[in-house]
């Protein structure tokens, strides 16, 4: 801002200390907030493919993972509690921990005071803090594994009486008591974030850069941080009250009639019910504040290797606002069974199907964009290609998931763990994987591997369709989500089996990652240089010096004159565009 | 003159230096925290409402409570946000004495409304009101009313240290207009808050 030039240039740090851990830079923060993020995706995996050891083959004996786990795999075979364990710890980090720190808070502080043209975010000290208070959420989660009765086990949601009754399993005590201040920290970290990135977004835009010539990336950004500045206290007030009912005595989840160990619980006048309504009313928009900015992503990468504007710019933000309202309406939809009203249960459902109208319309935008284009295959394109297959795949499985007829048969079997890894684990993370690829030479100055990109690529996508869409078939003949093993049911003798194939292709689905990670950083020191521009885009970022220095612009801020998606201009020198032409050079459309 | 779709000049649009709400980026960072802090309370007080729903009966609050007390409690809020609006309006004209006089007198409006609420726990603690029980039948009254009122006492007392920080701040004569009507807008949602409080669990 013109008024305040002292708040945004103050004097790059020399200490490594102040340049590098506790730095104030967006884009220092970015990194820290990535790499983090990877971290976390690996515990995260690692989570993932012990549970898909489990559910292949549950009857075998593992003696080397009774080494690496001799409470939870003693003699070599899982312990129950140890199973719901890791299905809790595996969704909490991969939605909290991985998703929303790597794709809103790692590119989302890296790329938008980038791409809106300033020079900071509005509050670096903020910006900072909330990293340094993620960090602790972090460590928490991860320790829970490592004190008595191992971490929390009453699933991502946490439903009570599972998480507010200590004794109820061993994950139920001091595991769940971490996980909940992991999650209050996190909250308060996410909350910081949001503040500074709807602020930044409002306030901090450069000259000529009007809210309808942002990047739709921005856009989707604004609109998942407001929706998690809104969606994100009713839990945080949810979560104090599950402390209370944990430590204080009181009883805001838990009904009287309780039975624990031939014991009646002295709780009475609450009802479990109130969690949900408190959760789900976070936990809907939560997902979409996961993956608007991933199709934010999608919708940014195909311009430069279309080279051709992205359609119905308009309408996408107006679909985007549409998403935005009416996620905060619709979370009853995760309650179908719980014994609702059939007529609030309607309402549910009609306000889940509207709101396939605003997803159907960016779909459709995206897959418009493609017509006509000049497709280069590079592999941030093939991941944003995968993550529009990924969208429509998993989009169709809401439709079933929404109606509350189908949904009463589908709920809780591997049909909605299927349709859900799709959406906040598939589209999420192709996004995650483009924007990498995409981004990568402007972060570090150095080209990603094509050859690993591709390889990575068809890997990941194969092996993901041959996990998650087979779970929507066994989910169909009734298997049930959150169990340990099947040996024991005759109705799922046909289809039990095909667990094996499932973590077969679950593990090459992880094996695959560790490319990508071979590619990150073999590329970090060994990648062929970058130029300022490799893929010859128009938005801001890849006008900036790479990399950017501190303050991202020396001297001067850019200009902005035209919109973000001037491919293949007619009359231009060039078949792009930058969004700093000016008007005498090229004609501004708009 | 460039000019965008809409054939206006991009200099009306858009200057660089003046935001689309014309507010300073810390202004709406602040009001975006009070909504967000809002909904925090607004979590709280659906919970308290659901379970107060889902109870047969509830208790008499006339009874329990002096009502004539919690008025008085609320009038001194209430005039402490009179005090903190003059605060504001003196420090906007630049008269930073009176502005530091007005803010003193709001800590103390806080302080007396925090010792109040002192006495009035002390008092239902010692009737026997618990977290998990009371005399009084339900449970979840008690614990409702003192997780409630503790976190909008807590936010009190959040206000009167940032009000400190303000007053400490005029002391020094390094404080701003916009700084005192920051910590002003804070203290304003948290006497709101308590209305929204004494309406849905002392009057209802």
């Amino acid at each position: 801002m013109a008024s305040e030039p002292s708040v945004h240039m103050h004097e790059e740090p020399t200490s490594f200390w102040r340049r590098y851990i506790f730095s104030t830079d967006h884009k220092i923060i970015g990194l820290q907030y990535y790499l983090t993020a990877m971290g976390m995706a690996l515990v995260g995996g690692a989570l993932a493919m012990l549970i898909r050891l489990q559910l292949g083959w549950p009857d075998e004996k593992w003696p080397l993972l009774a080494k690496l786990f001799p409470r939870g795999m003693s003699g070599g075979v899982m312990n129950p509690d140890f199973y719901l364990a890791l299905i809790t710890m595996h969704g909490t980090l991969m939605i909290f921990f991985v998703i929303s720190l790597g794709l809103v808070s790692g590119f989302g502080n890296y790329l938008l005071p980038l791409q809106i043209g300033a020079r900071d975010m509005a509050f670096p000290f903020l910006n900072m803090l909330s990293y340094w208070t993620v960090v602790p959420a972090c460590v928490i989660m991860l320790a829970s594994f490592f004190v008595e009765g191992g971490a929390a086990a009453s699933g991502w949601t946490a439903y009570p009486p599972l998480s507010a009754v200590e004794q109820a399993v061993p994950g139920s005590g001091l595991g769940q008591t971490l996980w909940i201040l992991g999650m209050a920290l996190f909250i308060a970290s996410f909350t910081m974030g949001g503040l500074n990135f709807v602020t930044t977004i409002l306030n901090e835009r450069t000259r000529g850069m009007s809210m309808m010539r942002l990047p739709l990336f921005i856009w989707t950004l604004l609109i998942a941080s407001i929706l998690g500045l809104l969606a994100f206290p009713p839990l945080t007030a949810a979560a104090i009250l599950l402390l209370f009912d944990r430590h204080g005595g009181t009883s805001f989840f838990l009904p009287s009639g309780l039975y624990f160990g031939e014991r009646v619980l002295p709780h009475s006048g609450g009802s479990p019910l109130l969690w949900q309504h408190l959760f789900w009313f976070l936990g809907h928009p939560e997902v979409y504040v996961l993956i608007l900015p991933a199709l934010g992503i999608a919708l940014d990468l195909l311009p430069p290797f279309t080279r051709k504007p992205i359609f119905g710019y308009r309408l996408t933000v107006y679909s985007l606002f549409a998403i935005g309202v009416l996620s905060m309406i619709v979370w009853g939809h995760h309650m179908f069974v719980s014994g609702m009203n059939p007529f609030v249960g309607e309402f549910f459902a009609i306000g889940t199907l509207a709101i396939t109208i605003p997803s159907a319309i960016i779909g459709f935008n995206l897959i418009a964009s493609l017509w006509g284009a000049r497709l280069q295959l590079r592999t941030p394109a093939l991941f944003a290609l995968g993550s529009i297959a990924f969208f429509g795949t998993g989009g169709f499985g809401g439709i079933f998931l929404g109606n509350a007829t189908s949904d009463i048969q589908l709920h809780d079997t591997y049909f909605v763990v299927g349709h859900f890894h799709f959406m906040i684990g598939g589209v999420t993370l192709l996004a995650l994987f483009g924007g990498t690829y995409y981004w990568f030479p402007k972060m570090f100055g150095r080209m990603m591997s094509e050859r690993l990109g591709k390889i990575h690529f068809w890997l990941t996508f194969v092996s993901f369709y041959a996990v998650f869409l087979t779970q929507h078939f066994l989910g169909l003949g009734g298997m049930p989500r959150r169990y340990y093993a099947f040996s024991k049911f005759e109705f799922l003798a046909a289809i039990r089996d095909m667990n094996a194939f499932v973590s077969i292709a679950a593990f090459v689905l992880g094996a695959a990652q560790l490319i990508f990670l071979f590619n990150f950083f073999w590329s970090l020191f060994r990648g062929a240089r970058a130029e300022r521009n490799p893929w010859r885009a128009t938005t801001l970022e890849w006008v900036a010096p790479t990399p950017p220095p501190h303050g991202n612009w020396g001297e001067t801020v850019p200009e902005v004159h035209r919109w973000p998606y001037d491919y293949s201009v007619p009359g231009a020198p060039e078949d792009f565009t930058p969004q700093t032409v000016p008007p005498t050079v090229v004609e501004v459309t708009r | 003159m460039s000019r965008t779709s809409e054939g206006l000049s991009v200099e009306s649009v858009w200057r660089g230096g003046v935001s689309p709400f014309a507010v300073s980026w810390r202004k709406l960072m602040m009001w975006l925290f009070i909504i967000t802090d809002g909904l925090l309370f607004a979590g709280l007080l659906a919970g308290y409402g659901f379970v107060r729903l889902a109870s047969p009966q509830w208790p008499n609050r006339a009874e329990i409570f002096h009502l004539d007390f919690i008025a008085l409690m609320t009038f001194i809020l209430i005039t402490s946000s009179a005090t903190m609006a003059t605060a504001v309006g003196a420090a906007r004209q630049g008269r930073m004495q009176t502005a530091f006089r007005f803010v003193l007198l709001t800590i103390l409006g806080g302080l007396g409304f925090l010792s109040c609420q002192a006495y009035e726990w002390s008092k239902l603690i010692s009737e026997g009101a618990r977290l998990s029980s009371n005399p009084w039948g339900v449970p979840l009254f008690s614990a409702a009313f003192f997780i409630i009122t503790g976190f909008h006492g807590s936010h009190v007392l959040t206000g009167v240290i940032i009000l400190s920080v303000v007053a400490g701040r005029a002391l020094r004569q390094r404080i701003t207009p916009e700084g005192v009507e920051l910590a002003g807008l804070y203290w304003h949602f948290v006497d709101l808050v308590w209305v929204f409080i004494f309406t849905l669990f002392y009057l209802i």
